[in-house]
């Protein structure tokens, strides 16, 4: 009798995106640092702290860390741990927009530039390189000076940032897999163009990007903060994690621990994207793996 | 060499044209009216004559497209307007602050590499022991941990334990009092160039460990080179592209990226020039130092080019083979 040649039909499993990242140092440690935060400014967004970020108890001012009181007061008393809950919140709604628009608008054009070639990808990638020709901080800067200070502007200072660099990443990819004859198959079959390349050659360019997306988001949170120290950013009295770092600069020696925890939570989430972005580059380009 | 040279600065004019627009209409974009920007509220006080002849005065009153080349022929000539806040050339304010910056960055830069290529290689070699964990530890603080966060621990510790203040607004420069300035200068570079070497030892690890792995380099040691000789001659001299590859992308951004470490450390350099114009609304001169630092930028570039021949001789840029 002949053995069931069962076996090697099976496909060998895929294990899922989230279990190999999981399984990856930098991922995991990543993973955790962003799902921590994410939690913390969900809370902070839906009120769920401690004290009201704003409620001022001009009793307890500048007490250092308690039972009441977990990470301490500012100077108007205000909770710190509250505001550093808003501050989260507040963080996240900045570089999840400004990274969203940079995502969707340089993917679109790089995408477009690429897949259509020619003299429009010319056009269009020179314009870029203009984009490139002015330092970040600067142009971010620039786009601040022309809207005013807030956190729109911020949001939108950081997406023109990142629109040249996602157009660039998502233009790569697709300048080869456009060559392919996968492409030339679905082209036989008469699909149109639009579905060719929103089905076809699309999924094919994520990997980069899914990087990208996540390193973008550890320098939107540096630039919120940065703009937000410099009084460009977000205005007091909302909480940022840049205005509270801040405001605890002539207060340093009597209340440290203003000074302190921002800065914990900014290293923090900053750690986590860019640890989140590096497993995530491990897991989806392997040629790229054990490098850093 | 020279024909390359000669094509890519003619390939830099578009971009730097592009990038004049760009300001330009930026600046143009801004809310309001200029008049009313550089007056402020005395702006409400000028009579309608007043106001067509200062328009006129300042070219307001023609086309935008004509407004522009007005301004990029002067450009050309060195002259970027007048600074309303400083009462001087644009250009003027802007090289009176440009050496500090300048200073700045080169020290921020020295320290960089000094820290992180050392650092880099010997995790490289080294390669998963004690000293690459250090490096690799402090590779991720430096990534982590923002000018701002640091600058300001540097100032608490200072003030708070060593009683000193870095700098208190009396800038000295470098040619009046060496010893003084190097002492003013010291903490911000040290500031500046900590995220700086972060990124050097990143990327010197990286490249090490990518050459260290190459059949060549197994070939030297099975001549039986000693390994100093191959670290250094066959492999730290191939991971250095990628080096200089970031050292002047990052030295392009510390000529445009010192706003924070200047306002934190009240230096009196083009960061600080152009944070306070741009809040003083001066804008004439926050165009004029977004060329001036663009062009910086676009140069470095090209001088990073440049420098891979001399440490890579297989690249050359003629096209004789």
């Amino acid at each position: 009798m002949i053995a069931k040649p069962e076996l090697a039909l099976e496909r060998p499993k895929e294990e899922s995106l989230l279990r190999r990242l999981l399984r990856n140092r930098s991922g995991a440690v990543g993973l955790v640092l962003v799902a921590a935060f994410l939690i913390t400014g969900l809370l902070g967004a839906l009120g769920a702290t401690p004290y009201p970020s704003l409620e001022q108890h001009p009793r307890d001012r500048l007490k250092g860390p308690s039972e009441t009181y977990i990470l301490g007061t500012d100077m108007f008393g205000r909770d710190l741990a509250s505001r550093l809950m808003e501050g989260a919140a507040n963080s996240l709604q900045v570089a999840l927009l400004s990274v969203g628009l940079a995502t969707l608008a340089g993917t679109t054009i790089g995408t477009i530039a690429g897949y259509i070639g020619g003299t429009l990808d010319n056009i269009i990638m020179r314009v870029m390189d203009i984009f490139f020709a002015l330092p970040a901080l600067l142009l971010a800067l620039l786009v601040v000076t022309v809207l005013g200070p807030g956190i729109n502007s911020t949001v939108l200072a950081i997406a023109v940032v990142y629109t040249p660099i996602f157009a660039r990443v998502a233009r790569g990819p697709v300048l080869s897999v456009k060559e392919m004859e996968f492409i030339t198959a679905t082209r036989c079959l008469g699909l149109p163009e639009s579905r060719i390349l929103l089905r076809h050659v699309l999924p094919n360019t994520l990997a980069p990007l899914i990087v990208q997306v996540s390193l973008a988001l550890s320098w939107a949170l540096l630039t919120e903060a940065g703009l937000s120290f410099l009084g460009l950013g977000t205005q007091p009295p909302r909480a940022s994690w840049g205005v509270m770092l801040s405001e605890s600069r002539g207060l340093a020696e009597l209340a440290p621990w203003l000074m302190l925890y921002p800065g914990i939570a900014i290293m923090l989430g900053v750690l986590g994207f860019n640890l989140l972005g590096d497993g995530l580059r491990d897991v989806l380009d392997p040629r790229m793996r054990g490098r850093m | 060499m020279a024909r390359y040279l000669a094509q890519r600065i003619v390939a830099f004019i578009p971009i730097l044209l592009g990038v004049s627009i760009l300001i330009f209409l930026m600046i143009r974009f801004v809310p309001g009216d200029a008049i009313i920007a550089m007056l402020g509220t005395e702006a409400g006080m000028l009579t309608e004559a007043q106001r067509r002849a200062l328009e006129a005065y300042f070219g307001l009153d023609k086309p935008v497209i004509e407004q522009y080349f007005v301004w990029l022929g002067n450009a050309l000539q060195g002259d970027l307007g007048l600074s309303v806040r400083h009462g001087a050339p644009v250009l003027q304010v802007i090289l009176q602050r440009f050496p500090v910056t300048l200073q700045l960055a080169v020290m921020a830069m020295v320290i960089a590499l000094a820290v992180g290529l050392p650092l880099g290689i010997l995790s490289a070699v080294r390669h998963n022991s004690l000293i690459d964990l250090i490096g690799r530890l402090f590779a991720l603080v430096g990534l982590a941990m923002p000018n701002f966060l640091l600058g300001t621990l540097i100032i608490y510790v200072l003030s708070v334990y060593f009683r000193i203040l870095p700098n208190s607004g009396n800038f000295v420069s470098l040619t009046t009092d060496p010893a003084q300035n190097l002492g003013q200068m010291i903490f911000p570079a040290i500031t500046l160039g900590f995220s700086f070497a972060a990124s050097v030892m990143r990327t010197t690890r990286s490249a090490m460990l990518e050459v260290l792995g190459q059949d060549y380099i197994r070939t030297a040691r099975s001549k039986g080179l000693r390994d100093a000789v191959i670290n250094r001659r066959h492999a730290l001299r191939n991971a250095l592209i990628p080096v200089i590859t970031i050292a002047g992308v990052e030295m392009g951004y510390l000529l445009g990226g010192t706003v924070i470490v200047e306002e934190i450390f009240a230096l009196p350099g083009l960061g600080r020039l152009v944070f306070n114009a741009i809040s003083q609304r001066d804008y004439a001169l926050v165009q004029g130092i977004a060329l001036f630092i663009a062009f910086n930028f676009v140069a470095i570039n090209l001088a990073v080019d440049l420098l891979y021949t001399a440490v890579d001789p297989r690249i050359t840029y003629d096209r004789k083979a």
